[in-house]
């Protein structure tokens, strides 16, 4: 069992906890993930890890209530555990076995979304530790739904806010705050790293694509076991195909197939809903409903 | 009573077990097992043992068993193996034990397994542990894995007065045999779990959500967790995928997914939180072991379903009783077909499978006929789901992080048939991840040779 050592409520729907998982923050590094189960007959949820303390061997870990399984743990509270916590599952950040001082060479920015934000922060933190400098670009829908802004603003080097209806910081989608840095406030990048919904990351990789930045996205595919044995992770990449759970979750985004990716997302979309249905409502839903058989 | 007739044994009725996950097979009464004990003769030179590779006592537990002393005999079986139950199910006798019994020259041959089995089920019931060790030795070693390979080990050595705790990746203990194997064929509850209660009471430990390799590494375990040895017992590794088009279409799962979300998650049970695609018409592509568990899966969650299988009948590398079964309860065989792509709609979803037929040439390397596609069979397929039962290669995650682990041209890690020792001093290996995907009880005889290549390295230590 895995303690929750803080719980709080970021913005509405988005979660943050802190989890007692010794073995986890011993050897994690950024750009790497955990599968968690609510209870004993829970789903196992992968998550990429948001932050870890060796010293009090705890993860953070962040997320958005989306279906049955987050909805019940956005109720767990401080002092409640988590019946499985495994990892640190994939591979690290590739930034993280680069060479210091060719890092430090790079002009780097990083774009998140959503709570996609989350996974970037300890990536842009390890850099920031490192002496390295980095730009981050944070999306979100609106002012209220903007999440660890504060923290980012203390490891980033320049902090480039927007909300997709102008609510707060820039107004419009990530790309087109990139562009305008690149097109007209004379921002340079040579390397990007773009994290949140798959259909961010694919317009993001289009972007970067045409503007020459090599680019690596981070993937959240549907996946069971996250050690290789399972094989729903698979994703196209160029030619070949990759597991993300022991290839990734990194992959180089002019690479990969974003629109086979999307569609095997909404693979459970139908049992999922029915089954979030079912969590928040009791047994009302009984189909009929036109959506599902 | 026919001396050459075996007692049969009851069994669930085809139309009935097609719909549910209850047990096929429902075992031997006491009184049935008695019976069956008696056409044991009780060999001198008893070939069942050297067909058995945990080599249990057989004929000394069968005249238990034809004695009413069952107790006895479970014991005499423990000494030997900690699964029985499980190999009393799942191992292929036909070929082992029960391939070489004498009463199987003429007539059947004892029927080992079912007594093994009903042996196992009655201690189970009445309560009665195996017996552990007199006295600790104080040596600790840490065992990989908690499928039938690490639990045997780790059986074994928890026998012989070691400290030892297994590390499991999963959140459940008990590998292929909680993810791999379905329920109809393997009791979860009842069977599997009594069984791995069995192997704590002995004293091991387990660990659950350790992904060796990742949590922790083998060197870490070695020079800071104070192990003295390890057994690498890791099982089978990464699913194989045919390479044509449309394998990533929405349907296209592996046996392993498959298996996994209705046997590890439960997804079979429409309470459980983990989905899994209930298809209509469902096409398992394999014919081994897996693709019959998956087929028969498949069919009891309500789909019209195909094994589709590139030879011929005859050289099905399932089980023959597996192959029965399925057929028994509707699994339609297309043999001699070999799919060549998947159709996909603009959804991303299959919509069917291209295939075609194959005719058998000249026997191969393997020494099976290579199958030959015939000219002009294409033929679509109309089929919503397809299951890829191709087998494994080994999960590289170990051998990666280990210094020093030796390992061969096809990923596997090189291990002595003996005493299971591989290229690292203190570390041992057996089962899948050292033979590729093989059977339960290999993976058991591999445990127990490491068990005693460990015994043997610590002794003189």
């Amino acid at each position: 069992m895995y303690k929750i050592i803080r719980a709080e409520e970021l913005t509405t729907n988005i979660y943050l906890m802190d989890v007692e998982a010794p073995r986890v923050a011993k050897r994690c590094e950024p750009g790497q993930f955990v599968i968690v189960r609510t209870d004993e007959n829970g789903e196992r949820i992968p998550l990429t890890i948001c932050d870890y303390d060796r010293e009090k061997g705890t993860i953070t870990i962040v997320f958005q209530t989306v279906g049955a399984e987050t909805f019940k743990m956005a109720s767990m509270k401080e002092g409640d555990y988590f019946h499985d916590f495994v990892g640190p599952l994939g591979r690290p950040s590739d930034l993280v076995e680069e060479d210091i001082e060719e890092l430090k060479k790079k002009k780097i920015v990083f774009i998140a979304g959503g709570v996609g934000t989350a996974p970037v922060y300890p990536q842009v933190k390890w850099l920031h530790e490192k002496g390295i400098d980095c730009d981050v670009i944070v999306g979100a829908k609106n002012k209220d739904l903007l999440i660890l802004e504060k923290e980012m603003k203390a490891v980033a080097t320049n902090l480039y806010v927007t909300t997709d209806d102008g609510s707060y910081g820039r107004s419009g989608m990530v790309t087109t705050t990139l562009e305008s840095l690149v097109k007209e406030e004379g921002k340079e990048y040579d390397h990007c790293v773009a994290i949140g919904p798959m259909i961010m990351m694919k317009f993001v990789a289009l972007l970067t694509k045409k503007l020459e930045i090599p680019t690596i996205v981070s993937l959240n595919p549907i996946m069971v076991d996250g050690t290789g044995m399972c094989g729903a992770c698979r994703v196209t990449v160029g030619d070949q195909i990759k597991f993300a759970c022991v290839d990734g979750p990194e992959f180089d985004g002019h690479l990969v197939d974003f629109d086979e990716a999307m569609k095997r997302q909404q693979l459970y979309k139908t049992a999922e809903g029915r089954a979030f249905l079912k969590a928040k409502e009791g047994d009302t839903h009984h189909g009929g409903c036109g959506n599902c058989d | 009573m026919d001396v050459l007739t075996k007692i049969p044994v009851k069994e669930q009725e085809a139309k009935v077990r097609a719909t549910n996950f209850d047990e096929v097979c429902l075992g031997y009464e006491l009184e049935e097992a008695m019976k069956e004990a008696e056409r044991c003769i009780n060999c001198k030179n008893a070939r069942c043992i050297q067909g058995c590779p945990v080599s249990i006592n057989i004929p000394a537990f069968i005249q238990e068993v034809k004695a009413g002393n069952i107790e006895k005999a479970y014991q005499i079986i423990s000494e030997s193996s900690a699964l029985p139950a499980v190999c009393g199910r799942v191992c292929p006798q036909e070929t082992q034990c029960e391939g070489v019994c004498i009463r199987g020259i003429k007539g059947d041959a004892v029927s080992i397994g079912k007594l093994e089995r009903f042996v196992a089920d009655w201690a189970c019931k009445q309560g009665i542990k195996p017996e552990g060790a007199k006295e600790k030795n104080g040596k600790k070693v840490a065992v990989i894995g908690s499928g039938p390979a690490g639990l045997t080990c780790a059986g074994d050595l928890a026998r012989m007065g070691y400290d030892v705790t297994i590390f499991e990746a999963l959140h459940e203990a008990g590998g292929v045999l909680v993810y791999g194997i379905p329920e109809f064929r393997l009791p979860k509850i009842d069977v599997v779990a009594k069984e791995i209660e069995n192997v704590k009471s002995l004293g091991v430990k387990i660990e659950t959500n350790v992904v060796v390799g990742k949590s922790v590494t083998i060197d870490e375990l070695l020079n800071e967790e104070g192990f003295d040895a390890v057994f690498i017992g890791s099982g089978a590794g990464l699913p194989k995928f045919m390479g044509i088009p449309g394998e990533n279409a929405n349907g296209v799962f592996s046996a392993n997914e498959y298996l996994t979300r209705s046997n590890l998650m439960k997804s079979f049970d429409l309470s459980s939180p983990t989905p899994i695609m209930r298809g209509k018409k469902v096409a398992v592509i394999g014919g081994g072991n897996v693709a019959m568990d998956a087929a028969r899966t498949a069919l009891r969650l309500g789909a019209e379903t195909h094994i589709v299988y590139r030879r011929s009948e005859e050289e099905l590398p399932a089980r023959v009783e597996e192959v029965h079964h399925a057929k028994e309860e509707g699994i339609i065989f297309d043999l001699l077909t070999n799919p060549t792509e998947i159709l996909v709609d603009e959804n991303g979803w299959v919509s069917g499978m291209k295939c075609v037929k194959m005719e058998l040439g000249e026997p191969d390397a393997s020494g099976r006929r290579r199958p030959v596609v015939k000219a002009d069979s294409e033929f679509v397929m109309d089929v919503d789901t397809v299951i890829m039962s191709l087998g494994t290669s080994p999960n590289p995650l170990i051998s990666s992080t280990t210094e020093g682990l030796e390992i061969n041209k096809w990923q596997c890690i090189v291990a002595d048939e003996e005493f299971g020792k591989t290229s690292k001093e203190g570390v041992y290996a057996g089962g899948d991840a050292v033979t590729g995907a093989a059977t339960v009880i290999l993976a058991m005889g591999a445990g127990k040779a490491g068990a005693k290549g460990i015994d043997e390295y610590l002794k003189n230590k």
